[in-house]
């Protein structure tokens, strides 16, 4: 019995302690802005690790999305006769909530996965002390840029795959189920609003962006600096991310919509 | 150097995708192409009762939308619902007379508010208030009187 | 070969010392001041440090001379690698101080800490060369971060580097594509790109070939006299380190077991130093891990 008691407290000081380097971490890379200022080319590579890497899963992915919305939403509002407001379920679904939620979720395992790899594989082989001992801030150096660049990624991603998930549900809707052109676009602009749709789907991206970049380089950066500790590390990084991500959303879609 | 070029110009057309994604959310998908932000002028009316009008729903003159529902409140005094209108201000010739109705779109489609402009010469100006109104139809009430006509007539 | 060069040039300069099994601070207080009156460049005194429940030093006095090249010694595992960690700042003693040049390590504010890593470098034992770009880019990392020399300037900096070491001609391959040996060479490089005063190399021999060891004693050496650095080596190889080290500090259970000159060494009449120096199979340090008798666990 107190074996178990202590079994649960070590794995909670565990966690917690765990929160705490992981918010540590946070604030270094955040001093490192300053820094990343001045050497705004280094944001450039690390935007194309998440970014441009990712355009194509997104781009795909937000198609057949878009495209499997058009068809279901088709058959359930026909029954009720409003198949002429598929274009708003489609696209409310995609800005709102499929939109970041999917393209974080496929960034966690796209680009967060290989960002946790390559920064627990520069400990392993001590890259990173390599860089504290030519005197320069590894967390500065090689931690913030990741963390900028996957900030700036994910709306943008998202943004991307919403919008191509809106076309998917016009080429089905439209396109091959013969829903009514003008109604499609016209009810779509009727009813999605700017600030309350668009605008929160992109600050919803933003807060995905922010945790699973987050995630996925306090895994790398705190692994266990052999091979099986990183593999482990990038499986902990899809995990969590995805539950953070589901787990905000949540919350983000209370505080946004709830009320 | 060839390479750094190429990732140069692949995030350039990364970030320019991303952002025309954002503006064709914006300004296709979404009504911002619609609202001109705070501008227009605001017009007041009283209901009985605005049934499940919402804030932003739509104010239409024969069909076509010139505005949107800006706030709905109770007034105290007269236990009426108080509707304030922002038209935009390309239409600033609405008659003094205008009828306000709440209507529905379609059986199961939201309430917006249609006006039904009069003959008057005079136009309503900013903070005027259409004195003119018809309440929201509430389906249980149309029902009930419904039944109530046709009791009438079987019984007669 | 040259991996057994004879090094005539660096004449033994301290006093002898024998063996002091239980690191006798006193003795070595006495002798912190260096042959020719000058302080040790790194001066490390009452070195406290446990990683969790395990005691890695219980008091440790060392005293590194400007201008040699010192080897620290030991089997596996007893925190070599962690002493050069201990000096260069990235870990902190739980008691005891270190001085480098003077200045308490770990009294030092994080700028001054990277002011003095930038007269520091250090070899890893992988190399720690950045993988994601080429060899040239590698060495001039360190000068593109901390000078603001021109571009013109830094080629002919690191294309002299690079010949140092042998490896002009490697420069724009890829750190993936070299050999074990080569990386540690461009590593190198790397460290001394900034004319640092001391390098501390973790364990520079281990898995080379014959070739390459050789190379890297020979470098190690040069390097040393020719720019009149002071050098910490780490390592376990015995052969190769005596062969250039001027002073050996032999480390085991958290304790210095053995200092001075290589032949004082090897010539100590302690039993554990002999087989360490050596390496004999059994002797103080057992061959079989501690077990019940054999018949006994047989029957058991």
């Amino acid at each position: 019995m107190s074996e178990l008691l202590r079994q649960l407290g070590r794995t909670g000081l565990q966690a917690l302690g765990g929160l705490g380097r992981a918010h540590l971490l946070l604030v270094g890379i955040l001093l490192g802005l300053p820094q990343l200022v001045t050497r705004p080319r280094l944001l450039l590579a690390q935007v194309f690790n998440v970014g441009v890497l990712s355009v194509l899963i997104i781009a795909v992915s937000g198609l057949f999305v878009g495209m499997v919305l058009g068809l279901q939403g088709y058959h359930v509002l026909s029954q009720f006769g409003a198949a002429q407001s598929l274009g708003v379920m489609v696209a409310a679904s995609l800005v709102r909530e499929l939109g970041p939620v999917v393209t974080a979720l496929l960034v966690a395992g796209r680009a967060g996965s290989a960002l946790t790899a390559e920064v627990g594989l520069m400990k392993a082989t001590e890259q990173l002390s390599g860089l504290e001992m030519m005197a320069v801030d590894p967390i500065k150096r090689i931690l913030t840029p990741r963390f900028v660049g996957g900030l700036i990624s994910m709306p943008l991603l998202a943004a991307l795959f919403s919008a191509v998930g809106v076309l998917g549900g016009w080429f089905v809707g439209v396109g091959l189920l013969g829903v009514d052109e003008g109604a499609y676009w016209g009810q779509l602009q009727a009813k999605i609003d700017f600030r309350e749709d668009v605008v929160n789907g992109v600050i919803k991206s933003l807060a995905f962006g922010f945790v699973v970049t987050w995630i996925s380089l306090f895994q790398g950066y705190d692994a266990d600096p052999t091979a099986e500790g990183v593999s482990r590390a990038t499986t902990r990084t899809v995990v969590h991310s995805a539950l953070a991500v589901l787990g905000l959303d949540f919350v983000l879609t209370a505080l946004m919509f709830g009320n | 150097m060839a390479q750094t070029r190429t990732i140069e110009i692949l995030v350039g057309a990364f970030m320019a995708a991303g952002i025309v994604a954002l503006f064709f959310l914006a300004m296709h998908v979404s009504n911002l192409s619609a609202t001109k932000g705070g501008g227009g002028y605001l017009l007041k009316a009283r209901f009985d009762n605005v049934g499940s009008l919402k804030e932003r729903a739509p104010v239409t003159i024969a069909g076509v939308r010139i505005g949107r529902v800006e706030s709905i409140s109770f007034d105290k005094g007269t236990y009426e619902a108080l509707v304030t209108l922002r038209v935009e201000r390309d239409y600033d010739n609405l008659p003094n007379d205008t009828f306000a109705n709440v209507f529905t779109s379609g059986l199961l489609g939201e309430q917006y508010i249609a006006l039904d402009p009069g003959g008057s010469t005079e136009y309503l100006h900013d903070g005027d208030t259409i004195g003119h109104t018809q309440s929201a139809l509430v389906l249980e009430q149309m029902i009930g009187q419904f039944l109530y006509n046709k009791a009438g007539e079987s019984s007669q | 070969m040259g991996r057994h060069r004879p090094h005539t040039a660096q004449p033994v300069r301290e006093p002898i010392l024998g063996t002091t099994p239980r690191g006798g601070s006193a003795e070595t207080q006495r002798k912190a001041q260096g042959p020719g009156g000058h302080p040790p460049l790194v001066r490390v005194r009452g070195l406290h440090f446990a990683r969790g429940d395990r005691v890695i030093f219980d008091g440790i006095d060392l005293d590194i001379p400007r201008g040699q090249v010192t080897a620290v010694m030991g089997p596996s595992g007893t925190g070599k690698t962690t002493l050069l960690k201990l000096i260069s700042g990235q870990l902190r003693p739980d008691a005891g101080t270190i001085e480098v040049d003077g200045q308490n390590v770990h009294a030092l504010s994080r700028g001054d800490l990277y002011r003095l890593r930038t007269r520091m470098g250090m070899l890893f034992q992988s190399g720690a060369l950045l993988t994601d770009i080429n060899v040239f880019d590698n060495v001039a990392y360190p000068l593109r971060e901390h000078t603001r020399l021109p571009e013109s300037m830094i080629r002919k900096l690191v294309l002299m580097k690079l010949e140092a070491v042998g490896l002009r001609g490697a420069r724009d391959l890829m750190p993936s594509e070299l050999s074990g040996g080569m990386a540690r060479r461009v590593a190198l490089a790397r460290a001394v790109a900034l004319d640092p005063m001391m390098i501390m190399y973790d364990e520079p021999f281990t898995g080379q070939d014959p070739i390459s060891l050789g190379v890297l004693v020979t470098l190690i050496r040069q390097l040393n006299d020719a720019s009149r650095l002071t050098s910490i080596v780490v390592s376990h190889d015995v052969a190769e380190t005596a062969g250039i080290a001027d002073r050996i500090y032999l480390i085991a259970n958290g304790q210095v077991m053995a200092q001075g000159n290589p032949k004082q060494v090897e010539a100590s009449g302690s039993g554990w130093v002999h087989q360490f120096m050596h390496g004999e199979a059994d002797g103080p340090v057992h061959f079989h891990y501690p077990a019940p008798e054999l018949a006994q666990d047989f029957l058991g």
